[in-house]
């Protein structure tokens, strides 16, 4: 599904970091450790489609990252990827249910609001769909950060840091409706964090 | 969810922004379409009243209130003039036509002009019901007169002295109306028109000298006079105000003289305006612009849902231009209903009618200006948005 293969990126004209090369297929998880500072939120904007590679390769579905311009890559991006940051951000100005319609309508995917009702319940958080985002704790938020990564059924999900922010109780919660929902739709999900919370959960991991 | 809706939504979430820079924006607007709408229905009605009248001669007196007088019913006369004396003005060889004027009375606040047939063909009026004035103490009266007085023909009425309500000649014959007019957007409307002889019948009763005063000893309020010749432009002011006591007022040099005083005020207003319209872009540039650092994260956001960045700018353009179009639109209610509610006081102070229910080309262009302020003060704010790095933004996070 993901293939990673001699990343490299200059910060500063002198300081590089050289990313291990990995391969996922549909569905794997991973989890990418790693210090502060090492580069982890660099490598998750690369993965996205956020930044583009100075060096190396990126490809998802058989499709390489470089080749695509940069309105290709904005669809793209919007169609198959979903992405969970470390501080949820929403359209300030629109409800829970409004921000994700808003998320399909970017997508060029057709509104459904019926997935959505269902997506929010699954994440436990379908009582605050007609909410605006403000209103919602700082778990609530995460879930629906969430919710807006999983709404367009992407093919992979890259999470940054999404349990820093979490007491214990939501972080378990939280990791836990993110496997589940990678699994449902049989998504590859890649978490980058120093969560040291989260290692045990997972087998399959890379130290950066 | 498409644009146009998010945009509304955004300006909605702050209220108080977005309201300053309405209020702002439909002021200017508003204060311009205002002075436009009273310019244009001001000049006009002058315009039609002049009919190509060359020259007015009066009493001595302030040549601009001759004018206002004499022409527009608008002030009061300068006095009386020996009527052998126009007479001997009209049969210069330079006039063509001469109408006289017999003003100082009223009817229920409209002037009573005595005067001849031609005053009438000079604003092309017709008879709608009835005739024109032939005996004594007969009366032809305007569109306005009739409508708001509620009078018809073969009504009777007795007039008052002077030019408002009260000192009724209630001992005096009464007029009888014979015709009603046309209305044709003259002064013509707000007029009781009557032979000068009915006028002189009035004030001699009033004396003790009835039927008494020889015609060469009869006076009128003043003489328009139509120029076979240029040339009398020229000649005759000089000649009448050095050698006779009468006065020579030209409407074209007064009316110049009344644009230009107006003008300045005109010209103040219209720069109070602009600023107001100024200080509007300015709002809607400083709302959207720190709007935009409040919102870089969903902007981000949603450029990383797919989102072009043509998207995203075209985004913060519609915002300004809701206000804009908003702005617009309160800003011409504001102006006509304020034409509409002033022209109540307008007619009643100045027997002139006025509307709101009048547009201009000239609003359609402000339109046009409106739309290219509101793109203006948001498009920078919006290639800010276009060219806002997605990665780096999101780190700053």
């Amino acid at each position: 599904m993901i293939q990673v293969s001699n990343l490299k990126h200059t910060y500063n004209r002198d300081t590089s970091i050289i990313f291990p090369d990995f391969e996922l297929g549909k569905g794997e998880k991973m989890l990418l450790l790693g210090q502060s500072g090492c580069g982890k939120t660099t490598l998750l904007h690369i993965l996205g489609g956020l930044m583009r590679s100075q060096e190396g390769e990126v490809s998802i579905g058989g499709t390489s990252l470089k080749s695509l311009g940069s309105s290709e890559m904005d669809k793209f991006r919007g169609r198959h990827i979903g992405i969970v940051f470390q501080k949820p951000h929403f359209v300030k100005s629109l409800t829970v249910m409004e921000n994700l319609m808003l998320t399909q309508k970017l997508a060029g995917i057709k509104i459904d609001k019926s997935a959505i009702w269902k997506l929010l319940d699954q994440l436990n958080i379908g009582h605050k769909a007609e909410s605006k985002t403000n209103n919602l704790s700082q778990g609530e938020q995460q879930r629906v950060a969430i919710a807006r990564a999983l709404v367009n059924e992407p093919d992979i999900i890259l999470a940054d840091e999404p349990t820093s922010a979490l007491d214990d109780k939501n972080t378990y919660e939280v990791i836990a409706l993110l496997e589940e929902q990678a699994s449902e739709k049989n998504a590859t999900l890649i978490i980058v964090t120093h969560d040291n919370r989260l290692k045990e959960r997972f087998q399959n991991r890379i130290e950066l | 969810m498409n644009l146009l809706k998010l945009a509304w939504k955004n300006l909605l979430a702050d209220k108080l922004s977005t309201l300053l820079s309405l209020i702002l924006f439909s002021l200017g607007v508003g204060l311009i379409s205002l002075i436009l709408l009273l310019n244009h229905q001001v000049e006009d009605k002058f315009e039609r009243n002049l009919a190509g009248i060359d020259m007015v001669v009066g009493a001595k007196g302030s040549p601009l209130q001759i004018i206002l007088c004499n022409i527009f019913h608008i002030d009061f006369p300068t006095g009386n003039i020996p009527l052998k004396q126009a007479q001997g003005i009209a049969r210069n060889r330079l006039v063509e036509k001469a109408i006289d004027l017999s003003l100082g009375d009223s009817y229920k606040g409209y002037r009573i002009v005595g005067t001849i047939h031609d005053y009438v063909d000079l604003y092309e009026g017709k008879v709608a019901d009835g005739k024109l004035w032939e005996d004594t103490y007969e009366a032809t009266i305007g569109a306005t007169v009739a409508e708001n007085l509620g009078v018809k023909v073969g009504d009777t009425f007795h007039s008052s002295h002077g030019f408002s309500e009260g000192f009724e000649h209630d001992d005096m014959g009464a007029f009888t109306i014979v015709g009603v007019l046309e209305p044709n957007g003259t002064v013509l409307d707000q007029l009781v028109l009557t032979g000068k002889e009915s006028v002189w019948a009035m004030h001699d009763a009033h004396g003790m000298e009835a039927d008494s005063i020889p015609l060469e000893e009869r006076e009128v309020t003043s003489m328009l006079l139509f120029f076979n010749n240029k040339m009398g432009n020229v000649q005759l002011p000089r000649f009448i105000n050095e050698n006779t006591d009468m006065q020579a007022a030209s409407p074209a040099f007064e009316m110049a003289r009344l644009y230009s005083m107006m003008g300045q005020g005109e010209y103040l207003l219209q720069r109070l305006a602009a600023i107001i319209i100024g200080v509007s872009a300015l709002s809607i540039f400083i709302s959207l612009f720190k709007s935009l650092r409040a919102r870089r994260y969903e902007l981000a956001l949603m450029r990383v849902s797919g989102a072009s960045p043509l998207w995203l700018f075209v985004l913060i353009v519609l915002e300004g231009l809701i206000i804009a179009v908003l702005g617009y639109v309160i800003g011409m209610i504001l102006s006509h209903g304020t034409m509409e509610f002033l022209s109540g006081y307008l007619s009643e102070e100045y027997r002139y009618d006025f509307t709101g229910w009048l547009f201009l080309p000239d609003e359609g262009k402000m339109f046009l200006g409106a739309l290219a302020i509101g793109f203006g003060a948001a498009v920078v704010p919006a290639l800010l948005a276009f060219t806002t790095d997605i990665s780096e933004t999101l780190s700053d996070g």
